[in-house]
């Protein structure tokens, strides 16, 4: 396996995300598989950042471990970020801003100054077109062609034409020749792979996904890490047909999703954690009213306002108990965009056929980092059924009828003949309220029992219908992870490294968080010999859930809430220490 | 900018179909409630228009008035405390030949879902709100409301009330709604016609309804009004006059005004959603089969 490491780092403001993602889909333009990490902050100007692609002949599941191209915008970069770098590793500055001695950086690694602004102001006097600069000292150190870099660069501007895409052309390239001259490419320098791969971040896939689903309605409020969801969609509203409306708050966001579900469109609505508590109550109503509705949540690391750019899977357990009293409900949990295109083509589905809320749990490391997807893992084959299947005028047509399976015919508004109330209130199968009118009269309170069974029975239908969990890595293996969401990704590439140290092990994770198979999660865990449970968060959210469901209990953690995403090298430490004390 | 029709959801084939009546539930309500003059009034109005039954939808929030939906036979959302009105756009949005009333009390309107009020109202959505204005928390036994008067003692205000209560007309008028009006539910007959008026507008209409609560508010009650309250289009009132809406809606103590205050056109949030010109989203194309070439943003 052949990878490299490229990263750029500077202050907010600078540009950081855009030479990032040059970058990142310089390579994927190569045909190479990326992931590529945004790391930022709560401030708009000031403040560390940075951005990290990784490419790798192994397809990358995160963003690594390793570090060889370092281009420091300013000098706290190289301070934090240096120490990092790989034998045979690049740091490129300007030596205008900012001095960096050999001495300084660890062996094998090479300070490359380059005159970024020097070369800027021959265009400009604007000093950011000094990361065009940056963008081709690096672009030559990696490996990647001046011409790809430029078509990159070229498509980045859109439809803009004129002196600033000129001035970026130019200055890329005098810095790619002038690195050139005082550098050579780095030994695990890229090379052409194939067909152009697909570049996306989870939040993408999902805007993506959702519309692939006909998803014709998204109410969402401002909120980081979901924010992308509403963008994404908002840009597309006009040519796909898809209404996006940016509610006043989330509590009218989730209500006008439900509305629009009740009025005849799959409707969705996306937030994090404190937007999520507030739809909480209306979660409720759509499992009352049996109103299919899409809630993705991605999380971020909380209590309450948190770190807003950092992630975490913190939620579990919001997501698991929101909403008073006791409705059926489904959480979806992917991994990675491709994973999340499907997950939310299996949400409006699930939603649809069960009438009731879907959750997908998604979190800041998967809504707003890169990974590359190939052409044909997102088939647009799903062609959505009309939601009009009641007969109008049906005779004595009951909205919320009795069935086996717990789903009644649903009408919409505007269908003859078949109007009813879709009630927040207990009802009976017309709709008619027995909340407050028959307490304590005897038919109704069996009538409330048999209402109740009927809605959670569909949890059964659901468990039949949904993904269960998935085993990766060789069987029997004297290790299994035990995951979900993101963090598989970071097991997914230890998984390799270790591998190639000689431990075997594999991986358990849950596509479908709730609901579960107790008895089936029970003895498939009974056959591991031992297990490690990863989670980002303090608790072990899932863990517990598990617990609760499946009466298994898992002795050894490795639990992360620092908001920073999990490593491949530090899930490898701790595999070995689990692999090599004792039992547990 | 396009025009929204108001033409039926889905066009109906076959006989006339019948017009909104009462359903077979029996309202709820105390004896001698406001309420009772309210869906009278909205029944009678729907009727006047003759809209058929299936194509209205009338959404509620929680409270004694926002039984509401289920004494008429049209379609209805009985949905959660405070958040009738984000229902209702939704639901206009996914179908706008639907007519859509919203209903409900002044906790659910003015306290609890003040914010989604303003926001709907800023919007223009084409749909009518008829509040049930009783200046008391009638369901839970008793407590103040945004609405009940300084001074007025209730179960959770018992030396009396100490803020400043909510003027809806003017909050309404500041807000940009683009029809204003105030019923009284002594006058079925007039009530009746402003929620008619209101229908027919073309943006949001919105009708504050004294509504008294015969049980929890010995202060509001039908009497108090019956002595207090005049009709503004017998006093003169433009309604096209916005300055003269504010100074109307200022009036409370012996006169009280009640009728048309405001009303004015605006393209609203329908008109001005493009994607809503293709006619009513539940009845347009949905997914993404075969167009692939969406991927090609993401090389």
């Amino acid at each position: 396996m052949t990878e490299i490491g490229v990263r750029v780092g500077g202050q907010a403001g600078d540009g950081i995300a855009s030479v990032g993602e040059t970058i990142a889909r310089s390579f994927s333009r190569l045909g190479l598989h990326v992931f590529g990490l945004n790391a930022y902050q709560s401030v708009i100007r000031g403040g560390h950042v940075y951005y990290h692609a990784r490419t790798s002949t192994q397809r990358p599941y995160s963003q690594g471990d390793g570090l060889d191209i370092l281009y420091a915008l300013d000098r706290q970069t190289v301070d934090v970020h240096a120490p990092g770098l790989r034998n045979g590793g690049y740091v490129v500055f300007d030596p205008e801003k900012f001095a960096v001695s050999a001495s300084e950086l660890p062996a094998g690694v090479t300070p490359l100054p380059v005159p970024t602004l020097e070369i800027a102001r021959k265009y400009t006097s604007q000093s950011i077109l000094q990361n065009a600069g940056g963008v081709g000292a690096m672009a030559f150190l990696a490996g990647i062609p001046l011409d790809l870099l430029h078509q990159v660069l070229s498509d980045s501007f859109g439809r803009k034409k004129g002196d600033v895409v000129d001035w970026n052309l130019g200055a890329s390239a005098d810095a790619f020749k002038y690195a050139e001259a005082h550098a050579s490419v780095h030994p695990s320098a890229v090379k052409k792979a194939g067909a152009p791969k697909l570049l996306m971040t989870g939040n993408q896939a999902i805007a993506l996904g959702a519309a692939a689903a006909g998803c014709k309605f998204l109410a969402q409020y401002p909120m980081t890490p979901a924010s992308s969801i509403m963008h994404w969609m908002a840009d597309h509203s006009r040519a796909l047909g898809i209404v996006v409306k940016q509610a006043e708050d989330e509590l009218a966001a989730i209500n006008m999703a439900i509305g629009a579900s009740f009025g005849g469109v799959r409707a969705m609505t996306a937030t994090s954690g404190g937007g999520f508590a507030l739809m909480v109550e209306a979660l409720g109503m759509a499992g009352m009213t049996e109103t299919p509705v899409v809630v993705v949540e991605s999380q971020r690391a909380g209590p309450s306002t948190g770190l807003p750019t950092k992630t975490e899977q913190g939620d579990l357990n919001m997501m698991l108990g929101a909403g008073q009293g006791e409705f059926p409900r489904a959480i979806l949990a992917p991994s990675n965009p491709a994973e999340a295109f499907h997950h939310m083509i299996r949400a409006f589905d699930l939603a649809e056929t069960w009438q009731t809320p879907v959750l997908v749990a998604s979190d800041l490391h998967l809504s707003e980092n890169h990974m590359t997807v190939d052409r044909d893992e997102l088939p647009f084959t799903v062609d959505p059924a009309s939601l009009f299947t009641v007969t109008p005028n049906a005779h004595e047509y009951k909205r919320y009828q009795y069935t086996p399976s717990g789903v009644s015919p649903r009408a919409l508004p505007g269908q003859p003949g078949l109007q009813f109330i879709a009630g927040s209130d207990e009802h009976d199968e017309k709709g008619h309220l027995v909340s407050d009118v028959h307490s304590g009269i005897p038919v109704w309170v069996a009538e409330r029992t048999r209402m109740m069974d009927k809605r959670m029975h569909k949890l059964d239908g659901i468990l039949a219908q949904s993904l269960p969990p998935v085993w990766e890595g060789p069987a029997d293996a004297p290790l299994t992870f035990v995951a979900w969401g993101s963090t598989v990704g970071a097991i997914r590439d230890a998984m390799v490294v270790l591998a190639a140290q000689g431990r075997a092990t594999n991986l358990l994770f849950f596509p479908t968080v709730f609901p579960l198979n107790g008895k089936g999660i029970h003895d498939t865990i009974a056959k591991t010999h031992r297990t490690l449970l990863v989670e980002a968060n303090f608790t072990g959210q899932l863990g517990r859930l598990l617990r609760a469901e499946a009466g298994v209990v898992f002795p050894e953690r490795f639990f992360k809430y620092d908001g920073e995403p999990f490593y491949p090298h530090e899930l490898v430490a701790r595999a070995l220490e689990v692999l090599n004390h004792g039992a547990n | 900018m396009a025009q929204t029709s108001a033409k039926p959801a889905i066009t109906p084939t076959g006989p006339p179909l019948p017009l909104i009546g009462k359903s077979d539930t029996k309202p709820t309500w105390c004896p001698g409630c406001g309420d009772f003059g309210v869906v009278a009034a909205v029944e009678m109005a729907l009727k006047k228009l003759q809209i058929p039954s299936h194509n209205v939808v009338i959404i509620s929030g929680i409270g004694c008035s926002s039984n509401l939906p289920h004494f008429l036979n049209s379609y209805g959302f009985h949905a959660i405390h405070g958040r009738s009105l984000p229902v209702a756009e939704g639901i206009r949005w996914a179908n706008h030949g639907l007519t859509v009333i919203g209903t409900g009390g002044d906790g659910d309107g003015f306290g609890i879902g003040v914010g989604h009020f303003i926001h709907t109202m800023r919007r223009n959505v084409d749909m009518t709100y008829v509040t049930m204005d009783n200046q008391i928390y009638g369901l839970t036994t008793g407590q103040a409301s945004p609405t009940s008067t300084i001074g007025q003692k209730t179960k959770s205000t018992p030396n009396g009330v100490i803020e400043h209560p909510i003027d809806p007309i003017s909050l309404a008028l500041a807000s940009g709604a683009t029809y204003v009006a105030r019923g009284f539910s002594g006058d079925v007959k007039q009530l009746a016609d402003l929620v008619a008026g209101g229908i027919q507008h073309h943006g949001f209409s919105f009708v504050d309804v004294f509504s008294p609560c015969v049980t929890y508010n010995k202060l509001n009650t039908f009497d108090f009004f019956r002595q207090r309250v005049y009709k503004l289009e017998s006093a003169g009132h433009d309604p096209g006059d916005i300055v003269a809406a504010f100074a109307r809606s200022l009036e409370w103590g012996d006169k009280i005004p009640i009728g048309l205050f405001y009303r004015t056109e605006r393209p609203t949030y329908e008109d001005l959603e493009e994607v809503l010109s293709a006619g009513p989203l539940a009845l347009q194309k949905s997914g993404l089969k075969g167009q692939d070439a969406l991927l090609d943003e993401f090389v």
